[in-house]
């Protein structure tokens, strides 16, 4: 990381620990709450929903590499926010599109004033080229109808970037969430996050509404995947740094048969070459970073290696974090349980470990 | 390099001297033992072109680009020597020279030998002139390394050694031998032992080839009895010489690391088996696939330790996870390698090549240098500070 990464870093770490500590996160699942707009309102100051936005509109325009950065601090304390889908992946939607309207979107984003949600997926798994829901054309404008399915922050969110097929493709709407027409049902998520199934039932769309170019959505579109889909490998990165942390704390401390569990050689070992998956993982969630700053077009690789990498080393810290504290990691009053939860839900989202290595593969030459 | 030179300016200068310099035969990127110019006294060049390219990269410093040219370097930064080796790969050029004296007697003497030792050691390992090999392992010393036993008594203007060593790559090909001996026994484990430099004509050096289950033998037995080594052949000071093996040990881990590790533009595994990679079950794909990822990730994260030392931050402790993770990804990729070849691959130099010597071979990464349990044991004492 560079001088200016790690300030932000420990800018970050020291507001989040303070604001966003675990026991946060569990007071709002105790509640039942899965949106602090009081917090989100705190980071929007602090520059964070404005991360990718242009100074001129109001943003701090850090870059993604810094946007990786706070997602991983994030991670590390399971930080509740809009960050990946408003100010990571909305952000950088918008930022494909040069005019007065967008620029005035990002703006309220920047200022913390307008959340977004991502409505994409429609089946189990994340495949956005195989869009069926359709935008039919009528008059100027467009009538929606059809499905979406865990579509993050999709409950609370201000406004929806919907993925439809039109006549000749498929195209990005932006649109108001409380448009008539739209029914919005909040899923009961195992990460106490909110998601949402949303229907579309004809639900009107001009010409305005269109994000970028009828039938080109993905010229738009998938940047904004992959923002967000490096943003959220970082944000495992932390998560499992959290929990990893947590874990060898946990080896100096417990004792059995009169001695530190973490003694044990068979533990150590474990524990080891979970931190040596952490280091690869660090890695390349780096580069993605730096790939997304200075060579956009070309970082699908980099991406999708980081967000499989980050899949796969989240998935193996917290196995081994529930296994190494034994019963207490099982228990719902201990934390490592959030962790787990979470890693399974960041797992799915915007592409699972096979979606990316296939990425990879493709572009390695299987 | 002059200040005033820009970097367009240095790549097109290496271009043109390597275009006007680097012999045809000597471009195909060949990696095969016929391939590989090792140098030393009894060196038999395997081609006039292997001998000239060697000769001209030396005179420019280009077999230790990094080095001082003082020493027979051609004083390269980090960043250069990327350029070097990008440009060398564009034209496929083999490497000019490889060698135990490059990779780690030549670091150990830049970082603890005398400028007297560096002019005058340093030079004939640059030009490929004498071959070193590295005296460390004992049959009673393996993963206990500080157990060594081999002894060096003080006879005034020498020490007389006598011992065994075992595991010396390539001993019975070398000129001269970096061996660590015990020259205290009263000593704790640790600090009675010294770095010496020992010459392999001398009366009472031995070595006895062991063949592997590679069918080839790259290892040797090294016997010392009464060999008179003079004091000023030593590297660092007296009983000291643990620390130079600890830093030279993650120099040879780092090395090994990089086995495993795929760079961007390193050779995909999905590329090497493109010639049956239709035949192959979606089982393999996959696995071939995970390795594939965990090989690029392994390659970033070289690249950034790399980068890290070249800003003062050396890999220290962490070098056990380069080692670690590098050499379990190596043997991971042969695996696949002899999966995918099928019974093609199951022949002695049969229609895939050698692969199953190289399988074979790759076998030894996770144990020379420090066996995966030692790294793990590293990582989890002194970088995660668990109870020892």
């Amino acid at each position: 990381m560079t001088e200016e990464e790690t300030m932000l870093a420990d800018m970050a770490r020291g507001f989040l620990d303070g604001a966003a500590p675990v026991s946060a996160f569990r007071k709002m699942r105790d509640e039942g709450l899965t949106h602090d707009a009081a917090l989100w309102k705190e980071m929007a100051e602090m520059g964070w929903a404005g991360v990718l936005v242009p100074e001129e509109a109001g943003g701090s325009d850090m870059g993604y590499a810094a946007a990786n950065v706070i997602a991983r601090e994030m991670g590390k304390t399971l930080a509740v926010s809009p960050f990946l889908s408003t100010a990571v992946m909305a952000a950088t939607a918008l930022r494909q599109v040069s005019d007065a309207r967008a620029n005035a979107a990002l703006a309220k984003i920047a200022s913390g004033d307008v959340t977004y949600a991502l409505a994409v997926d429609e089946g189990i798994k994340h495949d956005p080229d195989a869009t069926a829901m359709e935008a039919r054309a009528d008059g100027n404008g467009f009538r929606l109808t059809g499905k979406k399915t865990f579509v993050v922050d999709g409950a609370m969110a201000d406004r929806l970037l919907v993925l439809a097929k039109t006549a000749d493709g498929l195209t990005l709407f932006d649109i108001p969430a409380d448009r008539a027409g739209i029914t919005r049902t909040q899923s009961n998520m195992i990460d106490a996050r909110d998601a949402a199934k949303i229907d579309f039932a004809d639900v009107e769309a001009t010409g305005e509404d269109v994000l970028g170019q009828v039938d080109n959505a993905m010229t738009v579109l998938r940047p904004a995947l992959r923002a967000g889909q490096a943003a959220l490998a970082a944000e495992m990165a932390g998560l499992s740094a959290g929990a990893f942390d947590m874990t060898v704390g946990y080896l100096k401390e417990r004792k059995q048969f009169g001695t530190e569990i973490g003694r044990f050689q068979a533990l150590q070992h474990r524990a080891a070459h979970l931190w040596c998956e952490t280091e690869l993982t660090a890695s390349a969630i780096l580069n993605a970073g730096r790939m997304m700053d200075s060579d956009p077009e070309n970082a699908e690789l980099a991406v999708s290696l980081a967000k499989a990498k980050a899949t796969a080393t989240a998935t193996l810290a917290v196995q081994e974090g529930v296994q190494m504290h034994g019963g207490i990691g099982m228990t719902d009053a201990y934390d490592m349980g959030f962790y787990m939860k979470r890693a399974r839900v960041g797992a799915e989202w915007l592409g699972d470990y096979s979606y990316h290595a296939e990425k990879v593969a493709a572009s390695r030459g299987f | 390099m002059s200040d005033g030179q820009t970097d367009a300016d240095f790549r097109a200068g290496l271009r043109d001297w390597l275009e006007a310099n680097c012999p045809e035969q000597m471009r195909d990127s060949g990696t095969s033992e016929s391939a590989i110019c090792w140098g030393g006294k009894n060196w038999e060049f395997s081609s006039p072109e292997q001998k000239l390219w060697l000769e001209r990269c030396a005179a420019k410093g280009y077999t230790v680009p990094t080095w001082p040219v003082e020493y027979g370097g051609a004083g390269m930064t980090r960043d250069q020597e990327k350029v070097f080796h990008e440009e060398m790969n564009r034209i496929n050029a083999r490497s000019p020279l490889q060698s135990f004296g490059i990779w780690m007697l030549g670091p150990a003497l830049l970082h603890f030998g005398s400028h007297e030792q560096k002019l005058e050691y340093l030079p004939p390992i640059a030009r490929g002139e004498v071959r070193w090999c590295q005296g460390y392992s004992e049959p009673g010393a393996g993963s206990d390394l500080a157990n060594v036993q081999t002894y060096g008594e003080d006879k005034g203007d020498h020490w007389l050694v006598n011992g065994q060593k075992i595991w010396t790559s390539y001993a019975d090909k070398a000129d001269q031998i970096f061996a660590l001996v015990r020259t205290d026994r009263d000593a704790k484990k640790h600090l009675g032992i010294s770095f010496l430099l020992i010459d392999m004509e001398d009366a009472g050096v031995e070595t006895r080839p062991i063949k592997m289950i590679s069918g080839i033998s790259p290892f040797c037995e090294t016997f010392f009895t009464d060999v008179k080594v003079p004091k000023d052949r030593i590297v660092g000071t007296p009983n000291r010489g643990w620390d130079v093996a600890k830093y030279l040990l993650t120099h040879e881990r780092e090395m090994i690391s990089g086995s495993g590790a795929l760079e961007s533009g390193g050779r995909a595994l999905g590329a090497v088996l493109t010639d049956t990679l239709e035949q192959l079950d979606a089982t393999l794909k996959a696995d071939a696939m995970r390795c594939e990822i965990d090989a690029l990730a392994m390659g970033l994260t070289l690249e950034r330790y790399k980068d890290q030392a070249e800003a003062g931050q050396g890999a220290g402790d962490a070098s056990a996870m380069l080692k670690y993770m590098g050499t379990e990804l190596n043997k991971q990729r042969h695996e696949l390698m002899m999966s995918a070849g099928g019974s093609a691959a199951l022949e002695w130099d049969g229609d895939v090549g050698n692969r199953a010597g190289d399988w074979l071979r790759t076998k030894a990464n996770s144990i020379e240098g420090g066996t995966s349990e030692v790294m793990l044991s590293i990582v989890s004492r002194r970088v995660l500070g668990l109870p020892a």
